[in-house]
């Protein structure tokens, strides 16, 4: 054990100061015992007291620091460092922080004029903030699941009672005024307004638009569950309303997984009632015959076509195939013999997407195993088991429960599906992969990067590959950098969910020929 | 129409106040939107009870019942209309009700002397041996053992002490007088710093100087009080703030401001000129001698809101080195306790933690009536205590917003663009969020007869606010 005393002549610091500095050298050296002080009267007896010997201390004054320490003689004997590091540390002043409300009430305290919540806490507490939010008078947007139905029926009735939107509970996008809130893309403003029931569904159609040209007012989420018998489509019936009266929309378009028929039936008195062109697509169902201004799509590029189109940006043609694109990728595939049906593994990120690219296979014949279940039967599809012929691929959904349990969301972790795709090309020896991906605000900043990683980690030939990116040029992620780097590891890239699914169909149709 | 507020929202675009994700705040600071992300966590802990309470509190329109709110606003408009004046010192005895010679006040919530803390035994103590009560230590304690010595909280006497906080019969107590609402509190004269009685220190050194303090001291500053009329402590108060203190743990400015108030009347106390200057070295010595004027002044503030029934404001925090206690306005007799934690803070050349006495004194209610640590922006000196800078000064500050009722109309904050300091603790903001007081304060020695190691921050007992909630409602319950 050494003793050591350093002296500083003329180098005055307050006491407090001081006493900082002692507590912070013995938590970053390890001492047995530091005292730093003036070398005041008091001090230096006190010193004297604890053994330090010293004649410079002696001759200290009360202008002069010491800094007396007490430990292994190694550490003892370059404690200069330490002292020199803390003292520098000690002039460099920190970056100013933000003090942070920790409550709602404490927030709008802070920030008065605020109109809206939005709230992605876990769900028990989701549903408490968000009826608090919505009796202070603000517009809720909840991101959250896992709030109970009744809950949702009660914190939807007083939203409309208040004259508020409730977004969600467990609405993933939405664009107000040009601003994302939660997963949205960039879309440029415009005249179409948009009202659904569905996340990626949103974002599908609304990156359609922009890049068919066209723009959107406002885009409205209502929750997946809103559509349903019991929630009785409130906010869906809410937002046609605000829709119709807000002045810059010309356009109103309407999208929701399979609704329940009496609602549906509100849902389109509504926008009849709300007197815009409007455009309905109930996913998985057939299109509707025109009632008035209401016409129906059948899928969600068709929607974003439709509305683009009575937004007045101009015809947009019905999706055909590239006759020659198909013929090259059937020769693609062509080494595994033609003879043999090429097996399809659909990995998607989006529930929307995926949903959607099950029921595009299914109606043009396949017979597909997915986690998913479509409402009603597809026209042409043969429902599974029903048959006795081989199935024909795989569809899953990865943002399900089952590959959610404890990690992000694919569409913020998109390495979940690179394990997927590992694991089940080496299980089923699929020939034909279908993906999507999603840019926009809340994904990962480089989905498209990580999914050619895992295209290219398992690339072989006769393996063909297809995706859709649901995005827009504006994106944090870019389009075009996007696109790039999937075809650089040879994956045919098509523009919309829609024709990637009906490309695959075509491309395993011709090839059974 | 019923459109109305969602087309308000489409025109002026969202104000977004981000519960969650702090990505999707980041994302709408991004695209140019005004967004405000809540650093949350589980109301109330999490704890369903709680929530059931808070909820039971709640009116249909999600704020806090009318009553309680009507109660709320009456609670602070008395606090901030309180305007405590300095008024003249006298005996103990002679001006605190239920006084006696064998009465020894304390601070905090009350205790027995078997569970006294380590610093509130050696003051009493000390104060024994003051009185000729004992002549020693020893003897002491055994007097204070036998149970003929009666124990009181100061805050049962319209008193209160710093650190131990006794005060016995015969010590001189500034009045400090309430002129808006005619009430007084008491509290002793600071003796300065080092080995001193309310530290807990009883030795010759500390007997002396409270013997020249009742023989000199007292006498020269009543006398000099009595010729300068009153001292206006609010407007003081105010004043310091705006210089650099904080009024709990830094109190130089206002120190200084007393010095200059009362030296034109000191000069003509009927005293010898040495005499005179041992007085003004005394005070000038002492950076907190001014703290035995800023709790009395507070204490003095917060007393008229005792019984507003339905109110929840907090109207006293103490301390006694044992046990944490809160009183709120509604229920003004009753202490809501919890055992009194450790300070966070710095050591005294050759002391360490190891040395330190749990929480003590009463000299939270300066935070209580919305000075301290709720001022701390105002003396950003003091946040070194902690290994804070002056940043972090303005967050201690900005804080207590979130469980607070009001901004101060007097006490105001240069670096706050002049707002006024957070006031008004409500105990049911306090368990919804978490969010604790701020409190600054000293640290003694947890023996007996040794005094102050070191000073830093204190966080309250959340418990104490959690009971004073949960008796609140069942209160409540039972008065329908």
């Amino acid at each position: 054990m050494a003793k050591r005393v350093i002296i500083h002549q003329d180098s005055y610091h307050d006491s407090v100061f001081l006493m900082s500095l002692t507590q912070r050298l013995l938590s970053r050296v390890s001492l047995e015992d530091a005292v730093v002080a003036m070398a005041a009267p008091h001090n230096k007896a006190l010193l004297a007291k604890q053994g330090y010997q010293d004649a410079a201390l002696e001759e200290a004054g009360p202008g002069d620091l010491v800094i007396a320490v007490c430990g292994e003689a190694t550490v003892v004997d370059s404690i200069e460092d330490a002292i020199d590091a803390l003292l520098k540390d000690e002039a460099k002043a920190d970056a100013l922080e933000e003090a942070r409300p920790t409550t709602l009430d404490a927030a709008l305290k802070a920030l008065p004029e605020a109109n809206l919540a939005l709230i992605s806490l876990p769900g028990e507490h989701a549903g408490r903030a968000a009826r608090r939010a919505l009796l202070r008078g603000r517009h809720v947007m909840l991101f959250s699941d896992n709030v109970a139905l009744e809950d949702e029926i009660a914190l939807k009735e007083l939203a409309v009672e208040r004259g508020l939107l409730c977004m969600g509970p467990d609405c993933g996008t939405a664009m107000i005024a040009g601003k994302p809130l939660g997963f949205a893309n960039s879309v440029r403003p415009g005249v179409i307004g948009v009202v659904g029931a569905s996340g990626t569904g949103i974002q599908e159609v609304t990156s359609c638009i922009h890049r068919l040209g066209a723009g959107c007012s406002q885009i409205l989420g209502t929750g997946g569950r809103d559509l349903s018998l019991e929630v009785g489509g409130r906010m869906a019936l809410f937002s046609i309303e605000a829709l119709a009266a807000d002045e810059t929309t010309s356009v109103i378009v309407a999208i929701s997984k399979p609704p329940a028929p009496e609602v549906a039936t509100k849902v389109v008195a509504a926008l009849r009632e709300a007197g815009k062109p409007a455009v309905v697509h109930f996913m998985g169902e057939p299109p509707r015959e025109t009632v008035g201004n209401v016409r129906f799509a059948k899928t969600l590029a068709d929607t974003a076509e439709l509305a683009c189109k009575l937004a007045g940006y101009g015809e947009h043609e019905a999706p055909t195939h590239d006759a020659a694109l198909v013929e090259t990728l059937v020769a693609k595939l062509g080494s595994e013999g033609p003879t043999h049906k090429p097996q399809l593994l659909g990995l998607f990120c989006g529930g929307t997407t995926a949903y959607e690219a099950l029921f595009l296979l299914q109606d043009a014949g396949l017979q597909l195993e997915s986690n998913l279940k479509l409402h009603g039967t597809p026209k042409k599809g043969k429902a599974k088991g029903t048959q006795t012929g081989e199935q024909e691929g795989l569809l899953l959904d990865l943002g399900a429960d089952q590959y959610t349990q404890g990690r992000p969301h694919p569409m913020i972790e998109p390495l979940l599906r690179n394990e997927q795709l590992e694991e089940l090309v080496s299980r089923d020896a699929p020939t034909l992969l279908l993906f999507d991906v999603v840019l926009g605000f809340g994904s990962h900043e480089d989905p498209a990067g990580v999914l050619a990683a895992g295209v290219s980690s398992i690339a072989r030939d006769g393996l063909v590959a297809i995706a859709s990116i649901t995005g827009t040029a504006d994106d944090g992620q870019g389009y075009a950098a996007s696109r790039q780097r999937l075809e650089a590891v040879g994956v045919t890239v098509v523009d919309d969910n829609r024709r990637a699914a009906q490309l695959a169909a075509a491309v395993i149709q011709r090839s059974a020929r | 129409m019923s459109a109305q507020k969602t087309l308000e929202l489409f025109a002026t675009g969202p104000k977004v106040i981000n519960l969650g994700l702090p990505s999707f705040a980041d994302d709408l600071r991004r695209s140019g939107a005004e967004v405000l992300h809540v650093d949350w966590r589980p109301p109330a802990g999490g704890d369903p009870h709680l929530l059931h309470a808070l909820e039971s509190l709640q009116g249909s329109d999600g704020g806090v019942l009318p009553e309680i709110a009507t109660a709320n606003e009456e609670a602070v408009s008395r606090l901030l209309a309180a305007k405590p004046m300095l008024v003249g010192l006298g005996k103990a005895s002679e001006l605190i009700e239920g006084m006696h010679a064998k009465h020894i006040l304390h601070a905090g919530p009350p205790v027995s002397w078997q569970r006294m803390s380590g610093p509130t035994r050696g003051a009493v103590m000390g104060a024994l041996v003051f009185e000729g009560l004992a002549e020693t230590p020893e003897q002491a304690a055994t007097l204070a053992a036998s149970g003929e010595i009666e124990f009181s909280p100061c805050h049962h006497h319209q008193a209160v002490g710093p650190m131990a906080g006794v005060i016995s019969a015969s010590m001189s107590v500034w009045i400090v007088e309430n002129t808006a609402f005619g009430n007084r509190a008491y509290c002793t004269l600071n003796e300065g710093l080092g080995k001193v009685l309310r530290y807990g220190a009883f030795g010759d050194e500390v007997m002396q100087r409270l013997r020249w303090m009742e023989c000199v001291l007292a006498p020269a500053l009543s006398q000099a009080l009595t010729r300068a009329g009153s001292l206006d402590l609010r407007s003081l108060i105010a004043q310091a703030l705006q210089m650099g203190d904080e009024g709990h743990n830094r109190n130089r400015a206002a120190t200084s401001l007393v010095i200059r108030a009362l030296a034109p009347h000191l000069i003509h106390v009927d005293l010898p000129k040495e005499e005179i200057e041992a007085v003004l070295r005394f005070i000038d010595s002492n950076d907190h001698f001014f703290l035995n004027l800023s709790m009395p002044a507070c204490k003095a503030a917060l007393d008229p809101c005792r019984g507003i029934k339905d109110s929840t404001m907090v109207v006293a925090m103490a301390r006694n080195g044992t046990d944490f206690g809160v009183q709120l306005a509604s229920m003004p007799d009753r202490w809501f306790t919890a055992p009194a934690p450790l300070v966070e803070g710095l050591y005294l050349p050759g002391f360490s933690a190891a040395d330190a006495a749990p929480d003590i004194g009463d000299s939270v209610i300066t935070e209580t009536a919305g000075i301290g640590g709720f001022a701390m922006a105002a003396a950003p000196a003091i946040v070194q205590f902690v290994g804070g800078n002056a940043s972090q000064a303005l967050s201690f500050t900005r804080k207590m917003l979130d469980i607070t009722l009001a901004e101060h109309s007097t006490y105001k904050i240069p670096a706050l663009d002049f707002h006024g300091t957070p006031v008004g603790i409500d105990v049911m903001r306090v368990v919804e969020s978490g969010v604790v007081p701020v409190v600054n304060t000293g640290i003694a020695h947890h023996e007996p007869g040794i005094g102050m190691v070191g000073a830093g921050l204190v966080k309250p007992p959340i418990a104490c606010f959690e009971q004073a909630l949960t008796a609140f409602c069942e209160h409540k319950e039972q008065s329908r």
